[in-house]
């Protein structure tokens, strides 16, 4: 034995698929987020007379079929749709890579899976009885669907798992996945986090809980640490990124968007839905990430907030990133990309991983749109109302979860 | 209801179930070969069928048929349809 130690392994983000209220692909939803473009629109998918919530972020111009046969849409649900896009449009955007299958693994992450298939289904069973119940439910519904259908895609056989952490599930996507790639279980992660649960039941159902805004006007509807924020928006859509480990990107000459830096996790163990009023399980989840990371506080140049325009998410997180940071908060631009594209639940960490590796790369922070009054709890600089250029150097994006699920990815350029 | 009909609706309802062109639905289709249909989709298949037809087709029946002119004549058999 030579005794030498062999260097860490390096993982870099080489591929971006958003499917999303603000734009499909890349660059519609780099160019909608980057001019303060609200994807929020009455819902027009049923009838919402009953409900007292009436929009929500619906992807628009969607057609599975362009990503999938026929077959393989009618027997998925809309939730794996929107992952199988996503999936391929960030292998697109990598350039449709030569790769070992075996090599390559799927982290593909939802907050509740295939909903409407269950509750389609549970009409039928009501209405017709259990033996007219399809057998493409299970398949619908259970959450891990879309990883397997992401891997049946490209039929890409290494590790393939599903993380179910609710509003946190798509960051712990990114931060496992790129674990698999830095540990040596794969070279190549298609890592991602779909929803699609724009549903009677459900916009009854979290109305119920008091999350959702009541504010009836779309474009205003997601107002992150504004003063009168009063609920998040409900919305859909899937986000993927490849994540490749460096060298192997680096032999085939591929853009390398931004270097997945480090990931911390940690749960709030206080109350099944609300924050840790401190911010606690927050704090203790950037620590850790930072610390992942080798980073000070002080490296920090931006954070993309959960911030999800509730009262009690965006005091908890302001007072959070205050106590992990200390006196450089002040210093940090921090910006709610849910201000535009409304709460993509399980998909909203993945597409927010996206967000901070583009502004890397670009040079642009994204502004928090619809930001008019400001509040005494959140005195942070949250980027108002227009994006803003700047050299960004070394990013967080935070997710928290119902159920006291955090999950932090930092993400810093890559310097070869 | 006589059978060149019975055939031509059975025929529609397996190819939109099925997702395949209409026109490769042909009595001498085999599910699985010609028509790439697992054992998931035979039983939404079937469910389909029942619907439309207002018969009921147990599991057993089904086993041994293979071909859309055996599922034709089957569905046939519950609905009394002439020849």
């Amino acid at each position: 034995m030579s005794g030498e130690t062999r260097e860490p392994r390096r993982v870099v983000v080489t591929g971006i698929g958003p499917v999303t209220p603000v734009g499909i692909g890349r660059d519609a939803f780099w160019s909608a987020l980057t001019s303060g473009h609200g994807g929020v629109s009455p819902i027009d998918s049923f009838d919402t007379e009953a409900l007292p919530v009436h929009i929500a972020g619906q992807v628009r111009d969607f057609d599975p079929t362009t990503y999938m046969d026929r077959k393989e849409a009618k027997r998925s649900d809309r939730v794996s749709h929107f992952a199988v896009a996503a999936a391929k449009l960030a292998w697109q955007d990598a350039g449709e890579p030569e790769v070992d299958h075996a090599r390559t693994a799927v982290m593909f992450s939802t907050g509740i899976g295939g909903l409407s298939s269950l509750i389609a289904q549970h009409l039928v069973y009501l209405e017709k009885g259990p033996d007219r119940v399809s057998p493409f439910m299970v398949p619908q519904l259970m959450p891990n669907a879309s990883a397997g259908h992401v891997a049946m895609a490209f039929g890409f056989t290494g590790p393939n798992a599903c993380i179910t952490t609710a509003c946190a599930a798509g960051c712990h996507a990114v931060g496992e996945g790129a674990r698999w790639v830095r540990e040596g279980y794969a070279d190549v992660c298609i890592a991602g986090g779909t929803e699609a649960p724009i549903l009677p039941l459900t916009v009854a159902a979290f109305s119920q809980m008091q999350a959702l805004t009541r504010n009836p006007d779309p474009q205003t509807a997601s107002r992150p640490f504004d003063r009168e924020r009063d609920g998040f928006v409900l919305s859909e859509g899937a986000c993927s990124l490849i994540l490749e480990e460096a060298e192997h990107a680096k032999a085939r000459g591929a853009r390398i968007f931004a270097e997945v830096a480090g990931y911390g996790a940690s749960a709030d163990a206080y109350h099944i839905t609300a924050p840790e009023p401190e911010g606690l399980g927050a704090i203790q989840a950037i620590a850790a990430c930072l610390e992942d990371a080798g980073a000070n506080p002080d490296d920090v140049d931006y954070i993309n907030a959960h911030g999800t325009s509730t009262q009690l998410n965006d005091a908890a997180e302001t007072r959070a990133i205050k106590k992990a940071l200390g006196d450089h908060a002040h210093r940090v631009a921090v910006s709610s990309t849910k201000s535009m594209t409304g709460h993509m639940l399980g998909a909203a960490g993945a597409v927010e991983a996206a967000v901070i590796a583009l502004t890397i790369d670009r040079g642009v922070i994204p502004p928090t749109i619809n930001y008019r009054t400001p509040d005494d709890e959140c005195d942070l600089d949250y980027v108002p109302n227009e994006a803003r250029t700047a050299d960004v150097r070394f990013a967080l994006s935070n997710s928290f979860g119902f159920g006291g699920q955090n999950a932090v990815a930092a993400l810093r350029r890559f310097d070869g | 209801m006589e059978k060149p009909e019975l055939q031509d609706r059975v025929c529609s309802i397996l190819a939109e179930q099925l997702a395949v062109d209409r026109d490769k639905v042909t009595p001498d289709a085999r599910f699985s070969e010609d028509l790439d249909a697992d054992s998931l989709d035979l039983v939404e298949a079937v469910l389909a069928l029942e619907e439309e037809f207002g018969v009921s087709i147990p599991e057993d029946e089904m086993e041994s048929v293979k071909t859309v002119g055996q599922a034709v004549d089957l569905v046939a058999s519950k609905v009394g349809a002439s020849a």
